[in-house]
């Protein structure tokens, strides 16, 4: 063993915390570019969804049930249900699917 | 959505309840990196640390990899750089977020723990994001993530395969339950939503482009689709809130 895992540990955590804090601390006022303000209004909407869609296919044990639950969550989100509501439906979707496919 | 001034107390009650779901999802995640760890070499201790710490499912994956392949400092301080690379993307649209009031070291510590999940609730506060109502979330989530890594560790495989199997899509669940509604408000952002969900797709499927991380798509993906909505779509509101 090169390293002590200690120290691997401790790389790991000071470079995830740089690339976390380095904007927060530097970006301390309101953007006022217009392109930059727009950027970062779409950025969070198109990181989550690209993060959720296949992932939620793949994720679960049937694409199936992944799918379904899927369809349930938009399904709950677009009537305004809470965020807690929505995520527990989509566990069930999953659990409720998988124990008759 | 709750838009009335709320008191620390509350605003860290509503944080923990919107972090339990995040908790739970992420005590399932964490076991089976805890897995991936245990097969590092790690101990219940190491992972317990290393999650407390580093606070990033595909990092630690990542960096648990380079732990096991003997590598340099300086390739795993790289490997961690690409595998959270997004999360810079996320903290600068989270700057937007605090209320010129907050004091300077509520950035501090509400940059340590930016994920995913977590990112996502700040981004779903309407207004000025209170950093109290972050703790409120972390105090749950973090805890959560920890046990799971040291309890995957020490117990392998214990939790029932279809329990975890029903548990990993909650925080899919919690992504859809902040994108959904601001995409049915604004059509834009549905249109960008949808390309989103289509885009992530072609770039899992396609030939050459499937071969990019999943780290690196999302960070692609995200600079291209939002840097073609800003230049199409412009935000017209002078106002500070998102």
């Amino acid at each position: 063993m090169r390293h002590s895992i200690w120290t691997y540990i401790l790389v790991m955590a000071l470079v995830s915390y740089a690339i976390r804090v380095t904007p927060l601390t530097l970006i301390r006022r309101q953007i006022t570019n217009r392109f930059l303000r727009s950027f970062l209004y779409y950025v969070p909407y198109v990181t989550l969804a690209v993060m959720t869609f296949p992932a939620i296919v793949t994720a679960a044990r049937s694409p199936w049930a992944g799918g379904a639950a899927l369809l349930v969550g938009v399904a709950l989100a677009w009537c305004g249900q809470s965020l807690f509501t929505v995520a527990s439906a989509c566990c069930l979707t999953v659990f409720a699917l998988e124990l008759v496919l | 959505m709750n838009t009335e001034h709320n008191t620390s107390g509350q605003q860290l009650l509503r944080g923990m309840r919107d972090g339990l779901p995040i908790a739970l999802g992420y005590f399932a995640v964490a076991f089976t990196l805890g897995i991936a760890a245990r097969n590092a070499g790690l101990g219940p201790l190491h992972g317990l640390v290393s999650s407390l710490l580093v606070n990033a499912s595909a990092g630690q994956y990542a960096g648990y990899a380079m732990i096991a392949a003997d590598a340099t400092l300086w390739e795993m301080a790289a490997m961690i750089l690409v595998a959270n690379a997004r999360y810079f993307l996320m903290s600068c649209a989270l700057s937007q977020k605090f209320s010129p009031e907050t004091p300077f070291y509520h950035r501090l510590l509400v940059g340590f723990d930016v994920t995913d999940e977590l990112f996502g609730l700040a981004i779903a506060q309407e207004g000025w994001l209170p950093p109290v109502y972050m703790y409120g979330a972390m105090m749950l989530a973090m805890p959560g993530w920890a046990s799971g890594t040291a309890l995957g560790i020490a117990a392998g495989s214990v939790l029932p395969a279809r329990l975890v199997s029903a548990l990993s899509v909650a925080i899919y669940g919690m992504f859809i339950a902040v994108i959904i509604p601001p995409a049915r408000k604004d059509r834009i952002v549905g249109v960008f939503v949808a390309l989103s969900f289509l885009f992530s797709w072609l770039f899992s499927v396609l030939p050459l482009v499937r071969d990019i991380s999943e780290g690196l798509r999302t960070i692609l993906l995200t600079i291209l689709l939002a840097s073609a909505a800003a230049v199409l779509f412009p935000v017209k509101d002078e106002g500070a809130d998102a």
